[in-house]
C-alpha cells in the first residue's frame, strides 16, 4: 500500500514538557487509521504538526513524499481536515465558506464542486444560512464538506462525529469509508471506540506522547487480554506503564 | 504567488460587508464626520483670521489626507481582525495559503475599502466646503500613493502585533495613527517640533507628504526628491512589516499559538 502520510521520529516539547515523544507511523492509500488516547496524549498536537500549524521540535512529516516543513503549500494542497474545535467562520453562509476555502485550495470548477458537496452532505437547504446559526451537527456536516473540497489525498478528522446523532453519525462513517475506498488516506481521532472498531483498519494508541500499541482494532483487545477496545482504552489511560512492560 | 487565494480574502471581506451596516458604516461615516467638523473649523478660522492664509486647503486638505492614511491602515488590520474575531486561524493556516498571499489579500481588501472613504471625503470636502483639489495639482496622486504605502506598512505591522500579543491587543493598535500624528506634521511644519521629534518625523513617510502639501499651498518650492525619499521609506517599511509578520507567524507556528489562538491562550 503506497504511503500517503509518513511521520518519522516526531517530537514536540514545550520547555520541560514533552507533548509528543518520537513517534513514527504511516498511513497508506485508502487506509483509515485511528489515533487514540486519553486527553493530553498528544493526538491533537500530532494532527497540528501534520497540518503544518505547529512546528515539530524534531522529526519530519511528509505527505506523498513532500515535506510539510519544506514544501508546505504543495503538501497541504493535497490535505484537508475537519475538527470539532475548528468550526468554519460563523459570520459567513455555508455557500460563502465553501467558495472561500475552495478558492484558497485552488479547486477547479468550484461552482460544480460546491453544488455536488451541498447535495452529498445534505446541506443544500442551509446554503444561504450563516454557519454560526447552524446546529452543531449541521456544522459538522459543513465542516466535512469543506474538508472534501479539494478531494484530499490525506484527510485528517478530529472527532468528526462528536456532535452527530447516531443515525447521522452512521451515515458519516459510511461516507468516510466510501471516501477511503476511493484511495484517500484517513487519520481519525475519536473517543468513540465502537466507531473506531467499525471504521478503522488500524489503530495507534497514544499515551504521554508515545505510541504504546498499534494494530487491528478488532484483534487488539484480545491480544492484550481485554474484552473490548473500550477496556483497552481505559487501561491505556489509567495504566500505560503496564502495557508498555507487556509490549 | 497564486491569485485565487488573494481574491478569496477580498471576496470574504465583501461577503462580510454585504448586508452588515456595522462594517459598511465605518468606511465612510467617521471620515465624513471629520470632514464636516474640520470644514466648519476652517470656515470659522478663515472668517476671524485677517491673514491671507486660506485654512481650507491647509487644514481640511491635511485632515483628508490623514484620514485616508488611517483608513488604509485600518483596512488591512480590520481584514486581519475578521480572522481573529471568527477564530479562523486554524482553518486558514492549515491550507496551502502562504503568508505573502494572505498579506496580499489584506492589502487588496484595504485598497477597496479605503477608496470608498476617499471618494466620500473628496466629494464632501469639495462640495460642502469648497476644497479645490486643483490647488494640489497632479501632486495629489503621489501624496495619496505615499500615504497609501505607509498605511499598508502600518496595517501589516499592527496585524503582526495582534498576532503576537493576542486579540486583546487590538485596542493597542487602533490608536496607532493618533500616536504617530504629532510626528507626521499633519497640521504644522516639522520644524515646529523639538529636535528629537524631528528625527522621528524624518523617518515617517507621511511627514514628507504634509511638508510638500504645505509648500504647494503656500506657493513655495516643492521638493520632488523629498517626496520620493518618503515613498522609498514607505516601501522599505512594507518589506520590514511583511518580514515582521512572517517572523511573528513563524513564532506562532513554533509555539502552537496558531492552533489555539484566543484571548485566553496568548500571553
Amino acid at each position: 500500500m503506497p504511503e500517503v502520510l509518513s511521520v518519522r521520529d516526531l517530537c514536540k516539547t514545550y520547555g520541560a514538557t514533552v507533548a509528543v515523544d518520537g513517534i513514527s507511523f504511516a498511513v497508506g492509500r485508502g487506509e483509515i487509521v485511528g489515533l487514540l488516547g486519553p486527553n493530553g496524549a498528544g493526538k491533537t498536537t500530532t494532527i497540528n504538526m501534520v497540518l503544518g500549524v505547529l512546528e515539530p521540535t524534531s522529526g519530519q512529516v511528509t505527505i506523498e513524499d513532500l515535506s510539510v516543513s519544506k514544501r508546505r503549500a504543495a503538501a497541504l494542497a493535497r490535505t484537508n481536515f475537519a475538527a470539532v474545535y475548528a468550526p468554519l467562520p460563523g459570520n459567513l453562509t455555508v455557500e460563502q465558506n465553501l467558495r472561500f476555502f475552495g478558492m484558497i485550495y485552488g479547486v477547479r470548477d468550484l461552482p460544480a464542486r460546491i453544488e455536488a458537496l451541498l447535495k452529498q452532505y445534505e446541506i443544500d437547504r442551509f446554503r444561504k444560512t450563516k454557519c454560526g446559526l447552524l446546529s452543531s451537527g449541521e456544522q459538522t456536516r459543513v465542516g466535512l464538506a469543506k474538508a472534501m473540497l479539494n478531494e484530499p489525498h490525506l484527510l485528517l478528522l478530529d472527532e468528526p462525529t462528536a456532535s452527530l446523532d447516531p443515525a447521522k453519525a452512521r451515515e458519516i462513517r459510511a461516507l468516510i469509508r466510501e471516501i477511503a475506498s476511493k484511495g484517500t488516506a484517513v487519520l481519525w481521532t475519536s473517543h468513540n471506540m465502537y466507531e473506531v472498531t467499525e471504521v478503522c483498519d488500524r489503530v495507534l494508541f497514544l499515551s504521554r506522547g508515545r505510541i504504546l500499541l498499534e494494530g487491528d482494532p478488532r484483534a487488539l483487545p484480545a491480544a492484550h487480554g481485554k474484552e473490548s477496545l473500550e477496556d483497552l482504552f481505559i487501561t491505556v489511560a489509567r495504566e500505560p506503564l503496564s502495557l508498555q512492560q507487556e509490549a | 504567488m497564486r491569485i485565487a487565494p488573494v481574491l478569496a480574502i477580498v471576496l470574504r471581506q465583501l461577503y462580510l460587508m454585504r448586508g452588515s451596516p456595522a462594517r459598511v458604516l465605518p468606511l465612510f461615516a467617521w471620515v465624513a464626520i471629520d470632514i464636516v467638523l474640520w470644514g466648519f473649523i476652517t470656515r470659522y478660522l478663515n472668517s476671524v483670521s485677517h491673514s491671507e492664509v486660506n485654512f481650507v486647503p491647509q487644514l481640511l486638505g491635511a485632515v483628508l489626507l490623514w484620514d485616508f492614511f488611517t483608513r488604509v491602515m485600518q483596512g488591512v488590520s480590520t481584514s486581519f481582525l475578521e480572522d481573529v474575531w471568527s477564530r479562523n486561524f486554524l482553518n486558514l493556516f492549515a491550507t496551502p495559503l502562504t503568508i505573502s498571499e494572505y498579506v496580499a489579500g489584506l492589502v487588496v481588501s484595504s485598497i477597496a475599502t479605503s477608496l470608498i472613504g476617499l471618494i466620500v471625503m473628496l466629494v464632501l470636502a469639495s462640495t460642502a466646503f469648497g476644497l479645490s483639489f486643483l490647488i494640489y495639482g497632479l501632486m495629489l496622486i503621489p501624496f495619496l500613493l505615499v500615504l497609501f504605502l505607509f498605511g499598508i506598512a502600518l496595517g501589516i505591522f499592527a496585524s503582526a502585533v495582534v498576532l503576537r500579543l493576542g486579540p486583546a491587543s487590538e485596542w493597542f493598535v487602533w490608536p496607532l495613527p493618533a500616536l504617530l500624528s504629532p510626528f507626521a506634521g499633519v497640521f504644522y511644519p516639522v520644524t515646529t517640533l523639538p529636535h528629537w521629534m524631528q528625527l522621528i518625523a524624518h523617518a515617517m513617510p507621511a511627514s514628507y507628504v504634509f511638508e510638500g502639501m504645505r509648500a504647494i499651498v503656500a506657493g513655495g518650492a516643492f521638493s520632488g526628491a523629498s517626496l520620493a525619499a518618503g515613498a522609498a521609506i514607505a516601501i522599505a517599511y512594507i518589506f520590514l512589516a511583511h518580514a515582521f509578520f512572517a517572523r511573528v507567524h513563524r513564532h506562532a507556528v513554533r509555539s502552537g499559538l496558531i492552533a489555539r489562538y484566543s484571548a485566553e491562550t496568548v500571553a
